[in-house]
């Protein structure tokens, strides 16, 4: 695990917490809903080739969730400040889940600090019909089904088992922030497909192949939506491939971005 | 002290609990025979207009996607009352407003049911136990703040009289609210509201509406009440009146101890029944992150119901009053006075496959032979007596609870 160590910038009011870490290229990650992927020994791996800015999106790891927010927008326009505050340039934008989601509705206002994407077993359109559950509904799922659905290897996953009190209640906080930014329309954004024609850089989707929460086809959908964008897929991983198959996830975000 | 009768409206005929996941939320509804369920709804009704001719005041609620209570729309109950019964008054308990995104309509409907009634709607508003989340497809998040600014808009609907007013706020937004028609009673029905924490209590009493309190048992209600009567106290200088502050247990009286906990047995299906997936325990935003942890660890449910209750332990624990009228009696003398008195009793005297004879029996015996002294009871009350009786009662160890009466609460 790789201690990264927290800054802190004041934006609207919010205090939002962020690893800053390595050099080269500006590589902005934007964590999922299972919480900051900064510790992991991926982001290590990558702190090696980039310039690695992570930030906790406001509710996440014990942080608190601004009274004000609502919804992925909050996230987006909190990020816009974020990135015009740091001044970043010819950045990588990375998200994972629902931080896919809250990249592509941040590509889709501007690229212009930004020149390539990459989305990593990411929410945030609804490809299938309204009868159709696109997205695992992860907040009435069984616990056990949940894993099951997540993890290619569910024997990887986070223990809850073994977490202590401090632990489990950050992962209860980070569910509740989850929630707050995808529940209702459900990790989606309706008006998203009508806006991803505005990315105009080089974006990879990367998927993990025993996806069973958000599939590689809903990945190739995503696909389609963004101009030129190249999808791959990664065996042997789940919901999380950058935790499943490290190796080979960050082999392919240096053949793309670095 | 006011006796509500209340039933949950259970459809009982399930199948083996082996068979399904959760009687919430999940349950398929091909186990739903609706002619069964038509026989129910007006056996539920009969027992509600019979406990307006015995002399009980009514109270009802509303659940949605449960077999645990069918009436997932409680207004329409109430309707079908206000035009049936002569008397009572008629509590709903109430209108899950933090999960309803129509207040004015929710203000609409009571208006109508109190001018229906001629002026006698109870009110209440809750935020709704965990599971109803799912069903309403509202985040439990903030169902409190909601719950709190739904209930302005509400009173502000039923009290403000000359034209439309404007309402935006930080969830509803109404810019021509005129509700027609105004409320019967003036300025507007007395108002309930669940608490379950001692927290919870204080805005409730801030705005001198009534605190109800769901099977917190002998382990929970001194927390709570105190919490609601110091809340008074702070915000308006005086005592809580007895009547500002509710109970509700599971009760059935008897002709003889037999009967009694043979029918006492059968209202526990209450609890036993309620097998609840985990998922819908614990929503996202429901419980504060530490408690949503425990229950994600497994080390609490948050169905907030035991399994396997037995009869004698929810009795201990002051949940379940049973037995000949002097021993019901008895038992809820021993827990007002543990609580430091209330004045309203919610009596769930009908659940799971007890009878509507065993039910008309329970009630009637309970008017003739308990309310008298329950009314005695509570006109003899002495708040220096009071003072004096709970200093010299101790409180009741913390037993592991499990968590009943945690998630009724709300």
């Amino acid at each position: 695990m790789s201690e990264g160590k927290m800054e802190t910038i004041t934006l609207q009011g919010i205090d939002l917490p962020y690893v800053r870490r390595g050099s080269g290229r500006t590589l902005l990650m934007l964590h999922g809903g299972g919480g900051p992927v900064a510790p992991m020994p991926f982001a290590a791996t990558l702190m090696e080739h980039f310039d690695v800015v992570a930030p906790i999106h406001p509710g996440f790891a014990g942080t608190r969730i601004p009274d004000r927010f609502d919804d992925i927008h909050d996230l987006k326009f909190l990020y816009l400040d974020f990135i015009d505050a740091l001044e970043i340039e010819d950045a990588v934008l990375m998200g994972f889940s629902m931080g896919g989601w809250a990249a592509a509705e941040l590509a889709v206002m501007t690229t212009a600090r930004f020149s390539r994407m990459v989305l990593v077993d990411s929410v945030g359109i609804k490809p299938g019909d309204r009868d159709t559950r696109d997205v695992a509904d992860v907040f009435a799922l069984h616990p056990a089904e949940l894993l099951k659905i997540t993890w290619h290897d569910t024997s990887k996953a986070p223990n809850v088992a073994e977490m202590d009190e401090d632990a489990l209640a950050a992962m209860a906080g980070n569910r509740i922030a989850l929630a707050l930014y995808t529940f209702d329309p459900y990790m989606h954004n309706p008006k998203l497909p009508g806006l991803l024609h505005r990315i105009d850089i080089p974006t990879l989707l990367i998927w993990g192949e025993s996806d069973g929460l958000v599939t590689p086809e809903y990945g190739a959908a995503f696909r389609d939506m963004i101009p030129g964008a190249r999808l791959v897929v990664i065996p042997e991983a789940g919901h999380a491939p950058q935790a499943e198959q490290p190796e080979a996830f960050v082999s392919e975000i240096l053949a793309f971005a670095s | 002290m006011k006796t509500w009768f209340f039933t949950e409206d259970a459809y009982p005929y399930l199948p083996d609990p082996d068979s399904y996941e959760s009687i919430r939320v999940n349950l398929p509804n091909k186990h739903y025979d609706p002619d069964i369920g038509a026989d129910l709804y007006h056996r539920y009704l009969d027992m509600w207009t019979a406990a307006d001719e015995i002399g009980l005041e009514i109270m009802l609620n509303e659940h949605h996607q449960t077999a645990t209570c069918v009436v997932p729309a409680a207004p329409l109950m109430l309707a079908i009352l206000a035009r049936e019964t002569k008397r009572a008054r008629l509590l709903i308990l109430g209108n899950p407003i933090a999960n309803r995104n129509t207040p004015v309509r929710v203000a609409e409907e009571m208006a109508m049911v109190d001018v229906l009634s001629r002026g006698r709607l109870e009110c209440g508003f809750v935020r709704g136990v965990p599971y109803e989340s799912a069903p309403a497809n509202v985040i439990a998040f903030r169902g409190t703040e909601r719950l709190w600014e739904a209930h302005d808009l509400i009173m502000k609907a039923w009290t403000h009289h000359e034209g439309p007013f404007n309402f935006e706020g930080r969830f509803y937004h109404m810019r021509q609210v005129n509700i027609w028609p105004r409320p019967y009673q003036q300025p507007h029905p007395p108002v309930w509201v669940t608490i379950g924490s001692a927290g919870s209590g204080v805005q409730v009493a801030k705005h001198k509406h009534v605190g109800a309190v769901f099977l917190a048992g002998y382990n929970g209600i001194r927390t709570i009440f105190d919490g609601y009567r110091s809340g008074y106290r702070e915000a308006h200088g005086t005592e809580a009146p007895l009547d500002r502050l509710a109970y509700c247990a599971l009760i059935h009286v008897g002709e003889n101890e037999h009967r009694a906990r043979e029918g006492a047995e059968k209202i526990l299906w209450y609890m036993t029944s309620n097998k609840v997936a985990a998922q819908w325990n614990n929503p996202p935003g429901y419980h504060p992150p530490h408690v949503a942890a425990m229950i994600m660890k497994g080390t609490r449910g948050g169905a907030g119901v035991p399994l396997n209750p037995q009869l004698d332990d929810q009795m201990a624990r002051g949940n379940v009053f049973a037995g000949t009228p002097d021993k019901v009696y008895e038992q809820i003398k021993a827990f007002w006075e543990y609580s430091g008195g209330f004045g309203h009793l919610l009596m769930m005297g009908q659940a799971g496959f007890l009878s509507y004879g065993d039910t008309l029996t329970s009630m009637q015996l309970f008017n003739d032979e308990v309310y008298p002294r329950l009314r005695e009871l509570t006109e003899s009350y002495d708040p220096d007596r009071m003072t004096y009786l709970r200093n010299s009662l101790p409180d009741v160890e913390a037993t592991s609870l499990g968590d009943l009466g945690f998630a009724f609460v709300r």
